[in-house]
């Protein structure tokens, strides 16, 4: 239990019961404790209440609750034989049978029922277990401590050190992270990634250290470190999209069970705000590269405009409700499997269409639409992702239209006469190269065009995000898999 | 009082020193980077002939993509066969 910390203080021989006042059970047995101090030399720890079940000398206040910590006590009441000051043998709530076994003693409380369960030690209460574990636990982790004097506000300090994207971020003390480390099987000092553009080597601690600061809950970590591996890939291509002029962040879209475990929006208001989740996990991921990559705006940061995909873009698939392959399966995982999907992506944009009927109609509607991605007349050079609503994918599912089947009509649809889109043509200087005449020419490379399907259940739109440069000049979509 | 943990990595770049400027560019090879932006060759093909004028022998290399680092190889070969560099950074 100790790694290195503070010795483990000895419980005292002999008989031993941990127990607190509030706690209906340890009430209920209070009249055995008197009766094996009386005829076993029992002694009382007790966690709340000093003078519970006795004001008197064999009742210790376990006031930081160091024993009940040290010795793994998980609840109350918990009968203890110890042997140099640890407990060999333990029962946990009160068993008749059990306790006479443990005392060696015979009539235990007479007029009480058999058996009762015990509850929570205040010692695993999670109000208090992150504050133990790092007081008690002689801290693994390794992050220099900053301390903030008393008379700081803990904010502005944090934004004077620039640890911020401008919003409020939680205090990362010692033990929100090591809460935070909960979250994961991984060791606070394992290698996630090397993060731009300072390129130095982030751990799962320093992470969580992030995740804390964005306010994600433990259970999102394993999505926040798998985004990290996705992004700082030569393929996704970090420092480019940090770089850029264009208006792009990492978004990510979240696939197969882990999404509705950990409670990912991916209905009413996906894209939106007022959903945990969706609104730390890319946060956190923007962290890691703000405050540990060192990318603020001004440095490499150099977006023109920016947009709100880059404080924090993270949502998940609805794929129960969808007739389609997954967008991650479209991408060759299975459907058992839970990944994260990154993006370099603009802020959506909604295409409204309530009056098409049939997938056809739709479809030619969501390719113009498409057209207009960064600009109407660059074809090839940037990707897009699309995301269906649940009203707008019903064309296809009545149709019976398959996800490769609407790919196939769109790109068709997404086709285009280079005459049209030659610079000057139509008096705008901005066009393809005299080469495309006559050529036709598609709006998005193979696999450029993403299709995701979320959204509330009612409106009859679309979602536009557009990309940056893709391929090896600038940034590829990259999957990977959620693991603890 | 709170203690927090250092969020950022902990690095404070060391000041490097910088490589002593030549007293003059004749006899020296200058190694001059297209970071790939459009007509930054254009710019480059007239600094080639300013040095050469000086009695610079140039280098030309390019990057592969100025979305990028450039290469590490690339980094090297200039660093091991030029006395000094000049990229152009913009279009």
């Amino acid at each position: 239990m100790s790694f290195g910390g503070p010795p483990v203080p000895p419980l005292p021989e002999g008989l031993v019961a941990v127990v607190k006042r509030d706690c209906p059970t340890c009430e209920l047995v209070a009249p055995v404790l008197g009766d094996l101090h009386d005829r076993a030399d029992l002694t009382v720890i007790t966690q709340d209440d000093p003078s519970f079940p006795a004001d008197a000398d064999w009742v210790h206040h376990d006031a930081d609750l160091a024993l009940s910590w040290h010795h793994d006590i998980e609840t109350v009441p918990t009968l203890l034989q110890v042997s140099g000051g640890v407990g060999e043998q333990r029962t946990v709530g009160w068993s008749r049978s059990e306790w006479e076994q443990l005392s060696g003693l015979d009539g235990l409380g007479r007029g009480l029922p058999d058996w009762r369960p015990g509850c929570g030690s205040l010692s695993v209460d999670p109000a208090h277990a992150g504050e133990l574990a790092a007081r008690f636990s002689g801290s693994s982790l390794r992050s220099r401590r900053v301390e903030l004097a008393t008379l700081e506000d803990e904010w502005e300090a944090m934004w004077d050190r620039r640890w911020s994207d401008g919003l409020p971020v939680v205090p990362p003390t010692e033990a929100r992270v090591l809460r935070m480390l909960e979250g994961t099987t991984r060791d606070p000092s394992e290698m996630v990634a090397v993060v731009p553009p300072s390129l130095v080597e982030c751990t799962v601690e320093k992470a969580a250290v992030n995740a804390v600061m964005a306010g994600c809950a433990p259970e999102h970590l394993p999505v926040v470190i798998a985004a990290l591996e996705a992004v700082c890939t030569d393929e996704f291509n970090m420092h480019g999209v940090l770089a850029t002029t264009m208006s792009v962040g990492p978004m990510l879209v979240v696939n197969g069970p882990v999404a509705e475990r950990i409670g990912i929006n991916s209905g009413l208001n996906s894209l939106g705000q007022g959903n945990r989740a969706n609104s730390t996990i890319g946060r956190a991921v923007q962290l890691v590269v703000r405050n540990f990559g060192g990318g603020h705006p001004g440095g490499v940061d150099r977006a023109t405009f920016g947009s709100p995909a880059k404080v924090g873009f993270c949502f998940a698939e609805d794929e129960e409700g969808s007739p389609w392959t997954s967008l991650a399966e479209s991408r060759g995982w299975r459907a058992d499997q839970s990944t994260v999907t990154v993006f370099a992506g603009e802020s959506p944009r909604i295409l409204a269409d309530e009056r098409s009927r049939t997938p056809e109609s739709l479809t030619r509607h969501l390719a113009q639409a498409l057209q207009a991605t960064v600009s109407p007349r660059m074809m090839l050079g940037m990707d897009a992702m699309l995301v269906l609503s649940p009203e707008h994918m019903a064309r296809y599912a009545d149709a019976a239209w398959s996800r490769d089947r609407f790919m196939e009509e769109l790109s068709a649809e997404l086709t285009f006469d280079g005459d049209d889109l030659l610079a000057g043509a139509g008096g705008i200087a901005a066009g393809l190269p005299p080469t495309a005449a006559g050529q036709k020419i598609a709006k998005f490379r193979e696999g450029g065009l993403l299709v995701v399907h979320s959204g509330g259940s009612a409106g009859l739109f679309s979602a536009i995000i557009g990309g940056w440069a893709n391929g090896p000049r600038g940034s590829d979509p990259v999957t990977r898999e959620i693991t603890p | 009082m709170t203690t927090v943990l250092d969020p950022t990595s902990e690095q404070t770049p060391a000041a490097r020193e910088r490589a002593t400027r030549p007293e003059s560019l004749a006899g020296l090879t200058v190694g001059l980077l297209d970071i790939s932006k459009p007509r930054g060759n254009v710019f480059l093909d007239r600094v080639s002939e300013r040095l050469s004028g000086l009695g610079a022998t140039v280098n030309r290399y390019t990057k592969p993509t100025f979305t990028k680092p450039a290469p590490v190889d690339l980094r090297h070969e200039i660093a091991t066969t030029c006395d000094a560099v000049i990229e152009a950074l913009a279009d």
